[in-house]
């Protein structure tokens, strides 16, 4: 059915941001979208694979996709889990035709939120209303591998009482990277903080971005600075009234 | 990873000043190579032609490199294989005791880092001056390369200051302009009198048994040009077919490397002078070396690590290299192309952790004037190194926790009752953010987040457990 | 021997055979635009200018002649065997030493000037470069070796670019041992990115544009 989505919300949302799975389906429910959560829905594998552990990888990734191949459209509150599927499922499975051709029939029905909202529901105003000042950063995959950069600043645009100021560069990672984070702890505190100083640059009370890690992050920074600045998920901002 | 390396990143990271000039120097050519790449309308297409064209030639190696080799010979020079640093240092001294010679001039080439040549040369008692500004000073002070494109990027104008004071014994001088002067001075009087000039190469042209060399300053066609022979040393993945690919290979090296539309100087050079030239070197050679390339070939994912010109734009734009500079690096060739050249050239042992200095952020990939899937490479890299440890059966730990990761994961109440108890475990804060958790829950990884940033608070209930309740 | 066992090396990564013929690979891109030669001229100058080089129009040799005359006034100057150069009455001028044909003579020479001027055979438009092609007419240390460097250069040679300049000249190998590519004074920017002229080459350039 046209209306239906389900919700693919990554462990990270699930255990530790669960207002952000609760945001994007109060969004999507709004537009009229009848939302599913399938229940047997864990992670997407990513740790493991980034870590090289590709056999452990592909466990996880089978489990996904026996959860998921059944429904029609599947949105996700972050752009490395969705690229993950997208673009990485297919080098798991190389040497599996079987597994790769399902992953094949799936992975062009996995989207990120905002692409949902501005490519599938063809969106760009859900309605929303949020007061302050509002900076933008590009996580990676989503930028990247994703190519997503205009349709969330879009999306922002038509917020009403959101003022969007751009952080120069935008575009630079915030040193996260899954184990990296723990792996390099030094240098990914010191890529986090160059992202912070260009965000601070702007003055905006708010960071925005489309991945809850890259938001962990920053935020995990901003918090140990005592910055007041906070970080939202877009789906957060497109939910407040 | 290995305790070095670690060490590495770490003193550069607390090195303030080598912060500033890493990150400012790599931030003017990073915005020096969008400027003129904007301005390429059909940059895109380049890249795709660039890459083509590396890919083809890659998989006809050996094709291009006998053309190569059957033109050299027809333009009256000479080519000369080398299997390694030995190879390389035998021919060279070889023909330098033939020619008596005692004086050589170098420009910039990395192929000629990786096997040592001047060690080797000093060795045996020859001079072996490199005539590139920034090669020169390190060769003064004795160190290695920072950046593929511009070498002494950690140097200040005081560091100079006091190495050419010591080294060439004279008066402290700390103006730039001066500096240069005085290199410009001491080296024109090397490339005068040398013997030998030996070059690397950008690209060896196959239907012109031509080498082609890059350059800003002018060192590299004095060295092809002033002393009677003339040695170019490269790497056999450095072969393009044509002279005409030229026109696409040309067009992104400069403006990838440093934002200019072309290098100052671009050689396009054939054999010794021709009859009836009036300058030129007697004697041309091409050395083709492999040391180590072969052994990228047979992975048909990985070989694409062969189509590097060496622009350094990966560095440039790499937020890791930006940071932790050249030297962090265990081998001669940095930032995400030294990331993923060293362990297939030295195997992942070498230094496991280098393929995971990398948040996998992609600027590179993007940035790549052949379209080397960097970021791919990095992840099949990941992979070899654990399988790797696996037959070595290390960091077992690791792998034990990463199998329990992905079994759990398959089981999904499990997975919720796991996160109930890592949630009742947490101290609770009232929303705030956490900035250190009890003993029990203070395992490495958590430890090593909490050293640099806090912690979020663990939410009343998980998403599912609200979804129930909605 | 090193070469045969790098090349059975390649050979077996590749799962190819001695003597075995490359594939079928991508033709080059060559894309040669339109331009107008006062476009050509225009953009010329531009780049070099914006190089810190620099550069004059002159209606026809006479008018070089007279141009290079105010240049060089004073100075020590060398120029290449270049006809065209004798056709405008350069290597006439009071100050220059040119028709040198011995490689030692030449470059004594050339490391003393204070001028080498040469013609170009051929300048690319887009970029601003001048191509020097060795031959008994152009030595190669003249652009070289003294710290200013002189071009008087024909219009008609102007092109619009390298793709046009490689349809011109597809095998610069069969006419020459060396085609340099010259954009520009001698520059680096080694020591604190601060950017110097003149390292090792040139580092003025000066080009006359004639016709």
């Amino acid at each position: 059915m046209a209306n239906r989505v389900a919700l693919f919300v990554t462990c990270m949302v699930d255990q530790l941001f669960p207002k952000v799975g609760i945001a994007m389906a109060d969004v999507l429910e709004r537009l009229g979208y009848q939302v599913d959560f399938p229940e047997q829905q864990t992670c997407c594998g990513q740790p493991a694979f980034n870590s090289g552990y590709r056999a452990e990888a592909r466990t996880v990734a089978r489990h996904f996709l026996e959860t998921f191949e059944a429904h029609e459209r599947i949105v996700v509150p972050s752009g490395s889990c969705t690229s993950m599927v997208s673009h990485h499922y297919a080098d798991l499975f190389e040497k599996e035709p079987e597994t790769l051709a399902r992953v094949h029939a799936l992975e062009k029905r996995v989207f990120e939120f905002s692409a949902f909202l501005t490519e599938v529901a063809q969106v760009e105003d859900v309605g929303a209303r949020f007061d302050g000042v509002v900076t933008f950063h590009d996580g990676c995959h989503a930028l990247r591998e994703l190519g997503i950069r205009s349709g969330p600043r879009r999306l922002l645009a038509n917020v009403r009482g959101l003022e969007l100021r751009e952080m120069l560069p935008a575009e630079e990672c915030c040193g996260f990277g899954g184990t990296f984070s723990v792996k390099f702890p030094e240098l990914s505190g010191a890529m986090a903080r160059t992202k912070i100083d260009a965000i601070l640059k702007t003055g905006a009370g708010t960071v925005v971005s489309l991945d809850p890690s890259c938001l962990m992050q920053i935020q995990g920074v901003l918090s140990r600075m005592g910055s007041p600045v906070q970080t939202m998920h877009l789906a957060e901002v497109l939910a407040s009234r | 990873m290995s305790v070095e390396f670690d060490q590495k990143i770490n003193e550069t990271l607390a090195d303030a000043n080598l912060q500033l000039a890493i990150y400012g120097s790599t931030a003017r050519l990073k915005q020096g190579r969008i400027d003129t790449v904007g301005a390429l309308p059909d940059y895109q297409e380049l890249r795709t032609q660039a890459n083509a064209v590396k890919k083809h030639t890659i998989e006809n190696l050996d094709y291009y490199l006998e053309e190569f080799e059957r033109n050299v010979k027809a333009r009256g020079g000479q080519v000369v294989y080398c299997k390694d640093a030995t190879d390389v240092a035998d021919f060279v001294l070889g023909l330098a005791k033939e020619r008596e010679a005692r004086l050589i001039v170098k420009s910039k080439s990395m192929t000629t880092e990786e096997v040592d040549l001047n060690e080797r040369l000093e060795h045996h008692g020859l001079e072996s001056v490199e005539t590139d500004l920034g090669e020169y000073i390190l060769q003064l002070a004795h160190e290695r390369p920072y950046h593929i494109v511009a070498p002494a990027l950690h140097k200040t104008r005081y560091d100079v200051a006091e190495i050419f004071t010591e080294k060439l014994k004279v008066p402290r001088e700390t103006v730039i302009e001066k500096q240069t002067a005085i290199a410009r001075s001491v080296l024109r009087e090397k490339f005068l009198a040398a013997d030998i000039g030996i070059s690397g190469a950008n690209f060896l042209v196959a239907d012109s048994g031509a080498v082609v060399i890059i350059e800003n300053e002018g060192n590299a066609r004095l060295t092809t040009s002033a002393p009677k022979v003339h040695i170019a040393v490269a790497g056999i993945e450095k072969v393009i077919p044509r002279a005409q690919d030229l026109a696409t290979f040309l067009k992104l090296l400069a403006r990838s490397a440093t934002g200019q539309m072309m290098s100052v100087y671009a050689s396009f050079l054939a054999g010794p002078r021709r009859p009836g030239e009036v300058d030129g070197p007697d004697e041309f050679y091409v050395v083709l070396l492999d040391n180590g390339r072969t052994k990228l070939l047979p992975d048909r994912s990985k070989r694409q690590s062969l189509y590097c010109i060496r622009c350094g734009a990966c560095l440039n734009t790499c937020p890791v290299y930006r940071k932790i500079g050249g030297h962090s690096f265990p081998w001669v060739y940095s930032g995400p192309i030294g990331a993923i050249l060293t362990p297939q050239f030295m195997g992942v042992s070498h230094e496991p952790g280098l393929p995971f200095a990398s948040s996998l952020c992609g600027a590179c990939g993007e940035v790549c004037p052949v379209k080397i899937d960097i970021p791919k490479i990095l992840l099949e890299l990941r992979s070899d190194v654990k399988k790797s440890e696996t037959r070595e059966k290390q960091n077992r730990w690791e792998k034990l926790a990463f199998r329990a990761f992905a079994w759990l994961m398959t089981k999904p109440s499990l997975f919720e009752m796991a996160g109930r108890i890592g949630a009742s475990m947490a101290p609770s804060t009232d929303g705030k953010w956490i900035s250190s958790v009890p003993a029990a829950m203070n395992l490495p990884p958590v430890k090593r987040w909490l050293s640099q940033r806090d912690l979020p608070p663990p939410p009343g209930r998980s998403f599912r457990e609200l979804w129930r309740r909605r | 021997m090193a070469r045969e066992n790098i090349l059975h090396k390649i050979r077996t990564a590749l799962g190819r055979s001695a003597g075995q013929d490359a594939a079928d690979g991508p033709p080059p891109r060559i894309v040669v635009p339109e331009m107008e030669i006062e476009d050509r001229i225009h953009s010329m100058r531009t780049r070099i200018e914006a190089l810190a080089g620099r550069t004059m129009r002159a209606a026809n040799g006479c008018a070089a002649r007279e141009m290079v005359a105010g240049e060089i006034a004073g100075k020590t100057s060398v120029a290449s065997n270049s006809p065209f150069l004798r056709e405008c009455g350069v290597t006439e001028l009071p100050g220059v030493r040119s028709g040198i044909t011995d490689r030692e003579e030449l470059r004594q020479i050339c490391a003393v000037a204070d001028i080498g001027i040469t013609s170009a055979d051929y300048v690319l438009a887009d970029t601003g470069t001048l191509v020097m092609i060795a031959s008994p007419a152009e030595a190669r240390l003249i652009s070289l070796l003294p710290p200013v460097h002189l071009a008087v250069v024909p219009k008609e040679r102007i092109l619009t670019g390298l793709d046009e300049l490689f349809s011109v000249v597809p095998q610069p190998a069969e006419i020459t041992s060396s085609m340099v590519m010259i954009t520009g004074p001698s520059r680096t920017a080694d020591i604190e990115q601060f950017l110097v002229r003149g390292v090792h080459g040139p580092g003025a350039i000066a080009v006359v544009v004639v016709g």
